[in-house]
């Protein structure tokens, strides 16, 4: 009898943990995610070193302790947790530091970190309610704001005396030049910082997917979209640029990689990722063609960002068991 | 019987409380469009809170002649006559500001916070009262422009009314001088100004509760509150 009571009451309280969905875990945590990407982002941050100098560091440090300072700084104004350590605002001014030209003016960076994380991020309610991918927020906002320095690209020549020089994109919309790809596959162009080296973009980017933080979907629909649409223009007049110099060619692999693939700012269901990457490629060919910037893979990546809740909606997979309605 | 105001309050209501760019969010034309350098903020305001003076005071005089039906149309005749008079006089005296607005004069016609005023208070009210709430609404549109022409203009070219404020070092923010320097400026003010509202509601809210405990009152229900007014 007293044994089958113990059994009844249990000499410790239980609680019953009541929530909302979802109920499964995933081994990976916010911060340990930020983290992993910062970590991938290493190739990208060495190959910038390799090729424009060591000085270029310093672009990178003063992007993220502005990011981080400015997070730090609105979350405690707000009273809310100060959660600086998760590493989203260390990732963001990174991310905005690698689309920066080479020995862009510290200040100027320091002021795309701020605007990074108040406009593009805080101001919506912090992580995971931002619209508009940060790091590009920043970008753009410096875009406007300096447009001469920001297109001040530097020869990559191993020294510290620099020369400026064009990107690979610029000398093909004003001079007709196209660059080989070897060099712009290794890195060895001007242009941003992180995006280069196509090599080093795609080692950690290929990294991130292989451990699932990348959903595959986004960099291969970019690629394919490419191939269409880039293919298309190609092919109805040779003078456009082929597929695969746009690919390599400007930021289109980091963007790819690293900032179409934000988790907050893309969709969430797999056909919208598809739309959604082919979007991106979609506008970014005829930005790139037809419009009066070299580059615009950070203007198709913003514009895209804007129909993602668009995309979600209209993507929302059927729940399981529901009978479609017979159309009358 | 409706509660009545005081001239004064008749007259301030518009600089903060319902200032026509912050609270009503109306004429964010002329707001965004010319407040590139605070001159042009300054003339604009004075153009419209003008016109906005003297359209008040003619429809409030003749409300009770216009029948309902046609009214819109018989302000609009009102509110452009005195446009016209702005245009002409600043054509003749002040070419430069006449140019550097543009079509924002002869728009001013159309200006919402102008149509807003007539037709949400002049044509209910005294022409003493009218007049007293078009110059406050005017002047809460001046106070508008003003900070945001000084924000724009100080970071995208320095300078302030003219005279540079900020030094040579000092790069200038080319986006304060195109159009999302404008509505991120806008954005910002209008959001800060709601945040201060809202703060100073809760404060006068959290004393009211307090006074009433000292009182002794014992229900403090939202019914109670809202009474008092917070």
């Amino acid at each position: 009898m007293t044994d089958t009571q113990t059994l009844i009451e249990p000499k410790q309280k239980v609680y019953f943990d009541l929530t909302t969905s979802p109920h499964l875990h995933s081994k990976w945590s916010t911060s340990k995610v930020m983290w992993f990407v910062v970590a991938a982002l290493i190739p990208s941050i060495i190959a910038a070193i390799t090729f424009f100098g060591w000085m270029q560091i310093f672009i990178i440090i003063t992007a993220v302790v502005f990011a981080v300072g400015t997070e730090a700084a609105i979350q405690s104004i707000r009273k809310k947790k100060v959660t600086w350590f998760d590493g989203s605002a260390a990732l963001t001014g990174l991310l905005l530091a690698l689309t920066l030209p080479p020995n862009f003016s510290l200040s100027a960076t320091a002021i795309g970190s701020v605007v990074a994380i108040g406009l593009g991020k805080q101001i919506f309610g912090g992580l995971g309610y931002n619209i508009f991918n940060p790091a590009l927020v920043g970008r753009a906002f410096l875009q406007a704001a300096f447009p001469v320095q920001i297109t001040t690209w530097v020869k990559p020549n191993f020294a510290v005396d620099s020369v400026t020089s064009a990107t690979p994109l610029a000398a093909f919309k004003f001079d007709k030049i196209f660059t080989d790809t070897v060099p712009m596959a290794i890195g060895n162009v001007g242009g941003s910082l992180g995006e280069t080296s196509a090599i080093a973009v795609l080692v950690g980017g290929i990294l991130l997917i292989a451990v699932g933080i990348v959903n595959w979907r986004i960099p291969l629909s970019m690629i394919i979209g490419m191939f269409l649409f880039g293919g298309l223009f190609w092919f109805i007049n040779p003078q456009n640029p082929s597929p695969v110099f746009h690919i390599f060619a400007g930021s289109f692999l980091f963007g790819a990689m690293f900032m179409a693939t934000d988790w907050v700012t893309s969709p969430i269901t797999n056909k919208g990722m598809w739309i959604f990457g082919l979007g991106i490629s979609l506008v970014l060919v005829v930005i790139r063609i037809y419009g009066g910037l070299p580059e615009g893979v950070m203007y198709s990546i913003l514009f895209m960002n804007g129909f993602v809740p668009l995309i979600n909606r209209y993507t929302k997979p059927t729940i399981f068991g529901v009978v479609k309605e017979e159309k009358k | 019987m409706k509660k009545q105001v005081t001239l004064l309050k008749e007259f301030t209501k518009g600089l903060w409380e319902i200032n026509p760019t912050f609270k009503q969010i109306l004429g964010t034309c002329p707001t965004l469009a010319v407040t590139v350098s605070v001159i042009n903020g300054i003339a604009m305001a004075l153009a419209t809170t003008f016109v906005l003076v003297f359209s008040s005071l003619i429809i409030s005089l003749v409300r009770k002649l216009i029948p309902n039906q046609v009214r819109i149309a018989a302000y609009i005749v009102i509110i452009a006559s005195f446009v016209t008079i702005v245009d002409l006089v600043m054509k003749a005296q002040f070419q430069d500001l006449s140019k550097a607005l543009g079509p924002f004069i002869p728009l001013i016609v159309v200006n919402c916070i102008i149509l807003g005023r007539a037709e949400a208070f002049a044509s209910k009210n005294g022409p003493l009262r009218s007049v007293l709430d078009a110059l406050g609404n005017g002047v809460g549109f001046f106070i508008a422009l003003v900070i945001m022409g000084g924000i724009r203009e100080v970071l995208g070219s320095r300078t302030f009314l003219g005279y540079q404020v900020l030094p040579n070092g000092f790069e200038p923010w080319l986006i304060m001088i195109l159009p999302a320097g404008a509505f991120i400026v806008f954005g910002l003010l209008m959001g800060f100004s709601n945040m201060y509202v809202e703060r100073k509601k809760n404060l006068e809210r959290e004393a009211l509760i307090a006074q009433y405990r000292r009182v002794g009152r014992e229900e403090i229900t939202d019914d109670v509150l809202k009474e008092a007014g917070v």
